[in-house]
């Protein structure tokens, strides 16, 4: 009873500031007769949104948007992973794969994004390759990162054993790198969303961003803020999702060194 | 000298320089070092910072070749690292994934000896430096002097017969110290590993010792070889004694003033 009343004095605040947002935004729709197709009051934009889960199937729509956000970022991590593995097993490669990565980085996926669909159709697979695409080089980057910034001593320790290059990797490198790679999940988790979207934007026949277009070309202002919640609370969940899964994982990093690496996500 | 004598020492340093770099810039850091630690010895090496002393501790376990003059360890010249000897660094080095008794077993892994068998041994040694409680921890949740404890054991494991340590309790505070010293005394009585301890406490070294080598700033060459003649075993009051006063004061001057740390 305490914890509950503590808890609430604590979002106390938070929620007066959400009452008093809300509450203006809809005094000043109707205060100033905003048009509906600019800027929707809050009350319709719930209204939207029910009626969109009641009537226009957004609940299967929103499920083909995280299925290829999920995996697509599934793909992307699992390359990124195996990418950065390699360039730390074979420096050698580093030199020649890395540019590529890079120079793949910097072009824009919005950018690419239309090329794919043509490569691979207005299904789901173009969708899973723009989102690998976007998820691949956080994950990557920080992969690299927690692969290399081992402790010298550390080392030392394994090299007066003798320790293999494989032996050093499975001791101290991968659960080294662990932390650096939930920072780069957490990236790439929310990129996943942003890319599945794009592709969606630029040809698909179902999913959240197909929805959100369809409503754009229709002025149904109040249906496109009601998808962007569904996209808010899918983001939210995927989010929440990976730092129960980090939270298990990464059991000795919440006590030990404070704190978790820095996101890397862009050069 | 006769292969035999070779085999008598469980550490021969003979005539060992190193240097670093090459040219101009090529820095000495150690010049004709040459000692015989007896097997079971307690050896101490002193002297001031830069001395070169952690550049011995990566010879002597193979960690690095030196430039000049060779290591035998047990009689076998050292050519790169070697499971015969176990080290403790001056932090902990703990893997903070494992637990206090996965740590310990580290060495074992690595050396893929059996895991299973070494359990027991593992749990013995927990208990021997007081960790016993504390096999399924993880370091984090140990006390600095706790985990340093658990690095002597993770160093004890593979049962080498050489210790090399490398001011390992040169971060913990005094009155630790002071304990991890007595703990010492006694895992090395139990186990009677021969040590090589690197340390720039005089104090320190004299409490440990039965000789202690006093080293030269850069580049670090044997000053003198000094016998401890305190008498075994030593209680923290020895340290009051006049006797250990005169084996500190005698090192102290033979540092010329430095070292006054302690």
């Amino acid at each position: 009873m305490n914890a509950l009343l503590r808890w609430m004095r604590r979002q106390f605040v938070p929620l007066i500031v959400f009452v008093l947002f809300i509450g203006g935004w809809e005094a000043i729709i109707r205060a100033l007769q905003v048009e509906s197709f600019l800027v929707p009051a809050p009350s319709a934009v719930i209204v939207a949104f029910v009626r969109g889960f009641a009537q226009a199937n957004y609940l299967g729509h929103a499920a083909i948007t995280c299925f290829q956000a999920v995996s697509g970022f599934l793909l992307g991590s699992a390359l990124g992973i195996a990418i950065a593995v390699m360039v730390v097993v074979f420096p050698a490669l580093e030199r020649i794969v890395y540019p590529y990565i890079v120079a793949l980085q910097t072009v824009p996926k919005v950018a690419v994004a239309p090329l794919i669909v043509v490569w691979f159709g207005f299904g789901m697979e173009s969708k899973v390759i723009i989102v690998a695409l976007v998820s691949l080089f956080p994950v990557l980057v920080n992969v690299m990162a927690g692969l290399k910034s081992v402790d010298q001593d550390r080392l030392d320790l394994l090299a007066s054993l003798s320790a293999s290059r494989w032996q050093i990797l499975r001791f101290l490198r991968f659960p080294n790198a662990l932390p650096f790679l939930f920072a780069g999940l957490n990236t790439a988790i929310v990129f996943a969303v942003i890319g599945a979207i794009v592709g969606e934007f630029v040809g698909a026949n179902r999913g959240i961003g197909f929805l959100i277009l369809q409503a754009n070309f229709s002025l149904d202002i109040a249906a496109a803020f009601a998808l962007f919640m569904v996209l808010s609370i899918m983001g939210v969940t995927l989010h929440s999702i990976l730092q129960a899964i980090q939270r298990r994982v990464l059991f000795w990093n919440r006590t030990v060194e404070a704190g978790q690496p820095a996101p890397r996500d862009t050069p | 000298m006769p292969p035999e004598a070779i085999g008598d020492a469980a550490l021969s340093i003979r005539d060992v320089g190193m240097v670093y770099g090459a040219g101009p810039g090529a820095v000495e850091a150690l010049s004709g070092i040459t000692l015989d630690v007896a097997p079971g010895e307690f050896i101490a090496v002193v002297g001031p910072s830069g001395c070169g002393k952690s550049t011995l501790l990566r010879l002597v376990t193979g960690l690095r070749r030196p430039t000049g003059g060779e290591i035998l360890l047990q009689g076998r010249r050292v050519d790169g690292p070697r499971s015969d000897v176990g080290i403790v660094f001056q932090s902990p080095v703990l893997f903070p994934w494992r637990s206090v008794l996965d740590n310990v077993l580290l060495p074992i892994e690595v050396l893929k000896l059996p895991k299973a068998r070494y359990r027991d041994r593992a749990m013995e040694l927990l208990d021997l430096v007081g960790l016993g409680r504390f096999a399924m921890n993880y370091p984090a949740e140990l006390s600095g002097g706790m985990q340093q404890r658990a690095a002597i054991a993770r160093a004890l494991v593979q049962d080498a017969p050489v210790l090399i340590m490398d001011e390992p309790f040169g971060a913990l505070d005094a009155m630790t110290r002071e304990q991890m010293n007595l703990e010492l005394q006694r895992i090395w009585q139990a186990q009677r590993k021969t040590v090589v301890f690197i340390t720039h406490s005089i104090a320190e070294a004299v409490f440990l010792a039965d000789r202690i080598v006093v080293m030269s700033p850069r580049p670090g060459r044997i000053l003198d070889v000094i016998t401890n003649t305190m008498p075994r075993l030593r209680s923290l009051d020895d340290m009051l004694a006049p006797a250990f006063a005169e084996q500190v004061r005698h090192v102290r001057a033979l540092l010329g003033g430095r070292g006054a740390e302690l």
